[in-house]
């Protein structure tokens, strides 16, 4: 028995302007099936909800279309109502007879007719649509954090402080990211250690955080709500318990290799502490640096290591954990330098881009604070800032605006105003982007109170010259060609996705934008949460971002994902593939094209994984067959819809 | 003659991105002609050769199929099969004698209102030329 009733919305004009829903409401009555078709003014409105749900009570219907907006807006309500008048929710299908159809034509005999082909083709899909249940799977409460940066950190707190347990995986030996290299931050000149060393305590002494430094994620399965990572916990040759921060291991150890966090303005052992204030606060052996392993090659650290700590023989830990959402901090990386050979750097060494610059002014960094020329420890007395140093360049370098640049050289230039009182910055800048709270206040401070001289237009060469780096620019305003000796340059590079993102994105079956950063699944509505379920995404590896913005996003995607991890069980739309093992060869296609892993084979025959399949329906496409298709969406309706939409 | 054919398009949009794209087309009261009537699936890389086949078989006149941008599919990489399968079933039609310009694939994002009615305009001028479709069509 298939009893189909319609229901025509008018949509006040918004429908009826255009179509005869008298007409359509009249022709679908003729329609075979069709028992009951009736039109109202506002469908949605509760005594159009009312007269549906009385129609499918009265007439006994079992199938239920709705021809008004698109499915987006109201197919959940006419859904609800169908499922409380005591159908199958499934049984009810919606045709677009507004957006597809009224506000795009004008010709009303057309339109109308074309609204009766489309809701005749829906009432062709329902007529074969199942009764479907949502699919329940349970949950497991906790969380894993990819990244330890502050987007990161605060994810991790954020949920930790909500009661679940979260594993922070941060592949350097210290958590903190960028954030912890900065001197200042911008708009008010707080002490970045200051507010954020804190934070990184708290992480290690949060009894619900386990933190996994030098490791990295490099597998996983499952799916939202049941995740299983496997993690790669590098070997640091160093036990933190027994560690006791003496230091004695670095003055026997013979290596020098640039310092990573001092941006490689200073050189550091192969045994070292990133910073003095890491956490955890234990030495790591870069094994990459060191002479070797094996005592007889050195060994000179553990000679000297009094409560014997280091432990030669640790190897790589694989660690498998099981968490219900993911959140992806991995954040950002400076634009290669090595691209920027016109404004010569790595020539020069005395060009320095915007990180080291923050460790020159550090009162911590290589310098304790005085900024000093690198070639020859001098303070420089005129220091050039390039903006756009990469960015929204799109004939060469990146198309986009990186976002914090404009505002963290109006920082490093009132910085070093205020290191070197007698001095001059220079900032060359295209456009000067202050949108943020005090930030535009911040950047006429910069020009007021400490004469920054902000100069629009490009730099075309700089070279050194009797010991200064001579700049030729143009100063597009003056129209003017202009020529500064320079004892400095600081170049705001770009803001480029963590290197090793794109990677991770591909294990975690994320997608990424056309400059490699990470995507958010609706750039508007769902700018937190990425494009595979329940994984969120956290800072600036989903775009340039600054401080406060990504700490909101960060305490955002913990929203999102305690949002899953606070239910008991989750439910997922059941209209997933489904095998005909009478059809069946086991020919293997469809595992193969399957995005999800949400197929195999078992006994010669494909299976589906209801809770990893999304439904999308590329196997029905590939099968030889016809033995799979997606549940309401078989060969036998899109056929049937065909007819309709042709015919007549 | 050609002046008053009318052609039939059947179009299978995607639910992610073109489907979304064709009611910001009507969000937006953009015009284009009422030739086509959409079809929503899940994504571009479930449209069988088979449906093209058969719409073609029940009298279209011309098939749509329309995607996310590469790199851009909701389910990951369904438009780049989409993307495959249609230049196989082009050469079909042309080993069977039909038109292959009367298949086309689009990629038209959710942001792309403008783009779906351009594309609708575009198809239809195109198809007016080549006339009714009758190789495949059945009975008729």
């Amino acid at each position: 028995m298939k009893r189909t009733g319609v229901f025509v919305c008018h949509c006040g004009i918004n429908i009826a302007g255009t179509v005869d829903v008298k007409k359509v409401t009249q022709e679908l009555s003729k329609h075979p099936g069709v028992v009951h078709s009736e039109d109202y003014v506002y469908m949605c409105s509760d005594p159009g909800q009312n007269l549906i749900m009385e129609s499918i009570k009265e007439n006994k219907l079992d199938k239920v279309v709705v021809a008004c907006c698109s499915p987006t807006l109201h197919e959940s309500t006419f859904r609800k109502a169908a499922k409380e008048a005591g159908i199958n929710e499934f049984q009810c299908e919606i045709a677009n007879i507004r957006e597809q159809c009224r506000w795009v034509h004008k010709d009303k005999d057309e339109a109308t007719k074309k609204a009766i082909k489309l809701t005749q083709a829906t009432v062709e899909k329902v007529r074969q649509d199942e009764s479907l249940e949502p699919i329940g799977v349970s949950v497991t409460k906790r969380a894993l954090v990819v990244g330890g940066g502050i987007s990161g950190i605060q994810s991790a707190l954020d949920l930790a402080n909500s009661g679940f347990e979260v594993i922070l995986v941060e592949r350097e030996p210290s958590i903190g990211g960028h954030m912890i290299q900065l001197s200042e931050t911008f708009p008010t000149l707080d002490c970045s250690q200051c507010i954020l060393t804190p934070k990184m305590v708290e992480v290690s002494k949060h009894p619900n955080i386990k933190l996994m430094t030098y490791s990295e994620v490099q597998e996983i399965s499952g799916y939202v709500g049941n995740f299983k990572v496997k993690i790669l916990k590098k070997p640091t040759y160093v036990d933190p318990d027994a560690c006791t921060l003496c230091d004695e291991c670095t003055k026997v150890c013979p290596v020098l290799v640039p310092n990573e966090f001092e941006m490689g303005l200073t050189g550091r052992r192969a045994i070292y502490i990133p910073f003095p204030q890491a956490i955890p606060a234990t030495y790591t052996l870069d094994v990459k640096s060191c002479p070797g392993l094996l005592p007889i090659a050195c060994g000179k650290c553990a000679d000297v290591c009094e409560p014997n700590a280091i432990d030669f023989d640790m190897k790589p830990e694989i660690v498998e954990e099981e968490v219900g959402a993911i959140i992806v901090a991995t954040g950002y990386d400076l634009y290669d330098k090595k691209n920027m050979g016109e404004y010569g750097y790595g020539k020069y060494a005395d060009v320095l881009d915007g990180l080291q610059f923050e460790r020159l002014l550090s009162p911590s960094g290589p310098t304790m604070g005085k900024v000093l020329r690198p070639s020859d420890h001098k303070e420089p007395k005129e220091v050039v800032f390039i903006q756009c140093a990469g960015s929204r360049d799109p004939e060469l370098h990146c198309p986009y605006c990186s976002k914090i640049c404009c505002m963290y050289t109006a920082k490093h230039a009132m910085l070093y105003k205020h290191h070197v009182p007698d001095g001059q910055p220079y900032i060359f800048y295209i456009d000067i982007r202050s949108g943020g709270k005090d930030y535009e206040e911040f950047v006429q401070r910069a020009v007021e109170e400490d004469g920054v001289l902000y100069i629009r237009g490009k730099v075309s060469k700089l070279f050194e010259e009797n010991g200064k780096i001579k700049i030729w620019a143009v100063d597009t305003l003056a129209g003017k060609d202009i020529e500064i000796n320079a004892d400095m340059v600081v170049l705001a590079t770009a803001i480029r996705p963590s290197e090793g993102s794109e990677e991770l994105a591909k294990k975690l079956k994320l997608a990424l934008d056309k400059d490699g950063f990470l995507s958010e699944a609706h750039p508007k509505l769902r700018p937190v949460e990425s494009v595979s379920a329940g994984m969120f995404l956290a800072g600036a590896a989903q775009a340039p971002k600054d401080i406060p913005e990504a700490v909101a996003q960060a305490s955002g995607a913990s929203a999102k994902a305690i949002s899953i991890l606070s239910q008991e069980r989750l439910f997922h739309s059941p209209t997933v593939s489904k095998v005909n093992p009478n059809l069946c060869t086991g020919c293997g296609m469809c595992v193969e094209v399957c995005p999800y892993d949400a197929l195999a084979l078992k006994d010669g025959k494909a299976e589906v994984n209801e809770v990893l399949c999304e439904g999308c329906g590329t196997c029905s496409a590939t099968c030889l067959r016809g033995a799979i298709e997606v549940k309401n969406f078989s060969a036998l309706q899109i056929h049937e819809m065909i007819g309709a939409s042709v015919g007549g | 003659m050609s002046d008053q054919f009318e052609p039939k398009i059947v179009a299978f949009l995607c639910k992610w991105c073109s489907s979304a794209g064709s009611d910001l087309a009507g969000v937006s009261r953009m015009k284009y002609p009422p030739n086509v009537v959409p079809i929503t699936v899940m994504c571009s890389g479930s449209v069988s050769p088979l449906y093209i086949l058969s719409a073609f078989k029940r009298g279209a006149d011309g098939v749509l199929v329309s995607g996310c941008h590469p790199g851009d599919c909701h389910y990951i990489k369904g438009n780049y099969y989409a993307r495959r399968r249609i230049a196989l079933v082009k050469k079909i039609l042309e080993f069977i004698g039909l038109e292959p310009q009367r298949l086309q694939m689009s990629w038209i994002s959710a942001a792309e209102g403008s783009k779906y009615t351009e594309t609708i305009k575009d198809f239809v001028q195109e198809l007016k030329p080549l006339g009714p479709q009758t190789r495949l069509r059945r009975g008729k």
